[in-house]
Formats: C-alpha cells, structure tokens, sequence
C-alpha cells in the first residue's frame, strides 16, 4: 500500500508540472494561435534562473520562485515581439517550426555551457523534512509542490475566467480585431499573454529544481508528454488543461504501481484513444 | 425623464463637421475595394450610406475605424486626422463601431459583453439607462452572449458601445433579418439616441427603415460616393434611388 501512495505522490507532483504547463501552452494557444514549442526550454530557462540566483547572487527559493518567472517572461515577451508577432495570421506550421527551432537554439546554449548532467539545487530549510500521514511519509516539499501549484493553476483560472482583464483576453482570443476596435491595445495584450504563459512555465521549472535537479534537458523531455497532455484534454479550456493535467499524472502514477511496464507509454496510449474517438480533445472546441 | 438628465451633456456644436472623408481609398489584399469615398458627417446627424451589396459601404466604416489597414486618402474625426491611427487609438477618440455580424462574443456572458468596450471618455450612458432603453438585457445578464435571439444580440451590440462615452456611432446594417416589431425598436432607439446627441452614421439595406432615421443619404456604388442628399429631398430623389439600389 505504502508503494502505491509513494506512485501517487510522484503522480501529483508530475501532474502539477502537466498542469501548469499545459495552462500557459493553453492560454498561448488561444490568443497567439501558436503551439509553443519553446515551453520546454523555457521551463529549463526557469529553473537555471533559479540556481543563477542562488548560486552567483545568493538569492533564494522564495525570491527565485518570483523572480525567475518574470526574468523568463520578459525573454519571452522579448522574442514575441522580435519573432512570434510576425507569423500572426501565417499557418500553424510556421509558429511551431520557429518556436521549435528556439527551443533546440536555447537548450543546445546550455547544454554547451553545462553539459548534459544535472545541477543540484537544495530544498529550502523551511520545507525540509517530512512528516508522517499514518499511511505514508509525505516530503513536505513535494506536498508544497502539488499544492502551490494547484493554488496558482486557480489563480489562473480565476484571472481568465472571472475578471475583466480575462474578458478582455477571452474576447481577442475570439475576435482580436474587434477587441480592438473597442479601443484596446490588443498587440500589448498578446505580448503580455505570451509573458504569463512563459512565466508559468518558468515558475515551474524552480519548482522543480530541487526534485528533478537542474539540467539542459529537463524541459525536452517534460515538454513531449506535456503536448499529449494537451492534445488529451483540447486547447479550448483552461479548467479543461488544469484537470487533464493532475489527472494524467495520477493515472501514470497508477500504471507505475500496477503495470509499470506501460508507465512511460500510458500518457500516448490515451492520446491514441481520446484522438480516435473525440479529436478536439475533452474539454476542447471544434477549431 | 431618463432625456431630461442627458440634455445637460454638453453636445457638440449642432451642424459642425465632425467627420470628413476625403478620397478614401481601402483595399483587402490586393483588391482595391473603395476608390476614392468623399463626404461628411455633421454633429448631432443621422447619415445613411445607401447603396447595393458589395459598393464598399462596409468597407467605408471599416476604414475609418481603422480595421483596415491598406488605406489612402484622410479622414478626419474631431479635427484630427486619423488615417495612419490604429483602431484602438480611433476608438479612444470616441468612434464607436457595431459590425453587421454583431460581434457578441460566446467566450462571454451578456454581463461581460456589456462591459466589455472600455470607457473611452466621460459622458457615457449609465448601465441603468441603458436598461431603460433595452429592458430585454436585464433579464438575461447571466446568459451566454450567443444564446440570445438575434434581435437581443443586436441590442446588446448597440447597448455595449454607448457606454463608453463615444458620441460618434457606425452601425453596420442594424436591421438586417430582423422581425419588423424588432426593427421598429431599434429605429425608436436610433432616434431617441439622435434626440439626446448622439451622431450616428449608419449603413442600410433597408432603404424604408433608414428613412424613418435619416437625415441625409450617401449612395455607394463601386466604391464610390455618387449622390447625395437630404431627407427632406427623399421624394424628388426617389427615382434616381430606385435606379442605383436597383429595387
């Protein structure tokens, strides 16, 4: 039984990197109509961010988990308005080409400067430790994972579905022209949408730090999964992406109790099925 | 009572020209759609463009709403010119614009599409007001935007641009496949908004309705203005207009 809450566990916490991933490739999807292939890289760009604080800088998790987002999204929001805001309007194709080929450009950087091995980045003091739930030992920094990142999943949630800001965002993802005949500056909003969405993706690359260690190539191998995690639960929703994303998780974790066999297919196999019987995904919309 | 509160607002001088096209020229891609649009809109004014499918009467509002990007010649709104502005910047200048396809968006229930067109100046009609004129939308704010019927999503395209404080509305075929009953309350809405101000510069197919609304006609054809005239010239003009809308 233990082994079975340990697999759930590493479920959660996997899920938690799902989920908020495919929130920012989500919510970039709808208002650049760009699957951004660079999500990958610049979740690895967060979590290099981090150890550059504490390491060169002396700045800690706490900071880092503020800072190195924005320091991401601003790269980001810097080469949408260098790169990406060019191919607005052009087929699918070209922003996944682009984004691809930034992707493969910023991991080959860090792989030239730090190789291929991982990094170490240590749990902060205030989450060290564990305690003991009866019917298992829960590491107090993985409880601390699942659940910021389900507290900052909802945020974004709430941002985008309950405020006027996310109505503004809902509308241009609809009808941008129109948006911004309303007198909004829709250009500025698509920058700062690209920016939230790298942001979230560089949040959970610190968070990740301290679990997966800090390597060049932790995103590319995140970032595969994640696009079927995508593709499982559709573009359409944000809900839709937070659900799928815990909920692919846990069912790896599952498979990796009863069937460990199938744990690194599990995720592919679904996609198969949920894109022979609905396309669109779950949640998602008819394009 | 509600037109007692709104004659306080100061109203631009009756009869100055707030909008004048001059050689407008618009293109989508590489068809040239307007060849060279001319006319003009006084303050307080109800101007109707008259004309057949595809003369480029949309494609006039669109233009000078700034949608458009490929466009030559000058409009000027409020003394400035704004051929070159985006359309956000058009629209902080207080043009307004509701589409022919009304733009509700289904992302959004009928209380955010409502709110959603910032407020661009000072002077906007308040939410209360807004409901005496389209009492329909009280009822459904919690809707989905794109539940509504046809004529309530065109209220609500209407009702959503006049809060923001722009007092220079294109409407884009407002009429268009709605119930006569539907119809008839959207021209008591035009007026009531002329009564209180508003400039209004419409587009119409319905050649009846537009002349319960109107204070003078442009007519497109080919992308140009051919003809003009007053409504009170409507009578002697009624031939030649039978002839360029081909009715």
């Amino acid at each position: 039984m233990q082994a079975l809450y340990a697999q759930l566990l590493v479920g959660l916490i996997n899920g938690s990197f799902y989920a908020l991933l495919s929130l920012g490739l989500a919510v970039i999807f709808g208002m650049l109509n760009i699957i951004n292939f660079a999500h990958g890289a610049l979740y690895m760009m967060g979590a290099f961010v981090a150890y550059f604080l504490l390491n060169l800088g002396g700045i800690n998790y706490w900071w880092a988990l503020l800072i190195a987002p924005v320091i991401v999204g601003i790269f980001g929001m810097i080469l949408e308005r260098t790169m990406l805001q060019w191919l607005a309007g052009l087929d699918h194709l070209y922003g996944l080409l682009l984004t691809f080929g930034i992707a493969l450009i910023v991991q080959g950087v860090f792989q030239n400067y730090f190789g291929s091995s991982g990094l170490p980045y240590s749990i902060p003091d205030q989450l060290k430790g564990g305690v003991n739930l009866g019917f298992m030992f829960l590491p107090i920094y993985r409880g601390w994972v699942v659940i910021f990142s389900l507290v900052v999943c909802l945020a974004t949630w709430f941002l985008i579905e309950k405020t006027q800001l996310g109505a503004y965002l809902r509308a241009a993802t609809e009808n941008p022209t129109l948006v911004r005949a309303f007198g909004i500056n829709v250009p500025r909003m698509i920058t700062l949408t690209y920016g939230l969405g790298v942001g979230l993706a560089a949040l959970a690359g610190v968070l990740s730090a301290p679990i997966n260690q800090v390597r060049p190539l932790m995103g590319a191998d995140l970032i595969i999964v994640v696009f079927a995690v995508v593709v499982i639960g559709g573009m359409g929703s944000i809900m839709g992406s937070i659900i799928t994303g815990f909920a692919l998780g846990v069912i790896e974790g599952l498979t990796k109790y009863f069937y460990p066999e199938a744990s690194n297919t599990v995720v592919f196999v679904l996609m198969v099925v949920v894109l022979l019987v609905k396309p669109t995904g779950l949640t998602g919309r008819a394009a | 009572m509600a037109e007692a509160k709104l004659a306080e607002r100061p109203v631009a001088a009756a009869g100055a020209e707030v909008l004048t096209v001059g050689d407008l020229q618009a293109w989508y891609g590489e068809s040239h759609i307007l060849h060279g649009i001319n006319f003009n809109v006084r303050a307080g004014e109800v101007v109707t463009l008259l004309g057949r499918n595809g003369a480029g009467k949309t494609t006039t509002l669109k233009s000078i709403m700034g949608v458009i990007n490929k466009r030559s010649g000058s409009i000027r709104f409020d003394n400035k010119e704004i051929i070159r502005a985006t359309s956000d910047r058009i629209a902080r200048l207080g043009i307004a614009f509701c589409p022919e396809e009304r733009g509700i968006f289904s992302s959004l229930d009928v209380r955010e599409n409502l709110l959603l067109p910032p407020v661009v100046r000072p002077g906007g009609l308040p939410l209360d007001q807004i409901f005496t004129l389209f009492p329909n939308l009280k009822e459904r704010l919690n809707s989905q935007g794109t539940k509504l019927s046809g004529g309530e999503q065109q209220m609500l395209a209407i009702a959503r641009i006049l809060r923001t404080g722009a007092r220079f509305l294109m409407l884009d075929e407002p009429t268009e496949g709605l119930a006569p009953v539907i119809i008839q309350q959207i021209g008591h809405t035009i007026a009531r908004l002329k009564s209180q101000g508003f400039t209004i510069l419409l587009v119409e197919q319905n050649f009846r309705f537009a002349s319960t609304v109107a204070d003078r006609y442009y007519i497109v054809e080919h992308g140009k203005v051919i003809d003009g005239f007053a409504n009170s010239e409507l009578s002697a003009n009624m031939d030649k207009l039978h002839t360029y809308l081909g009715v």
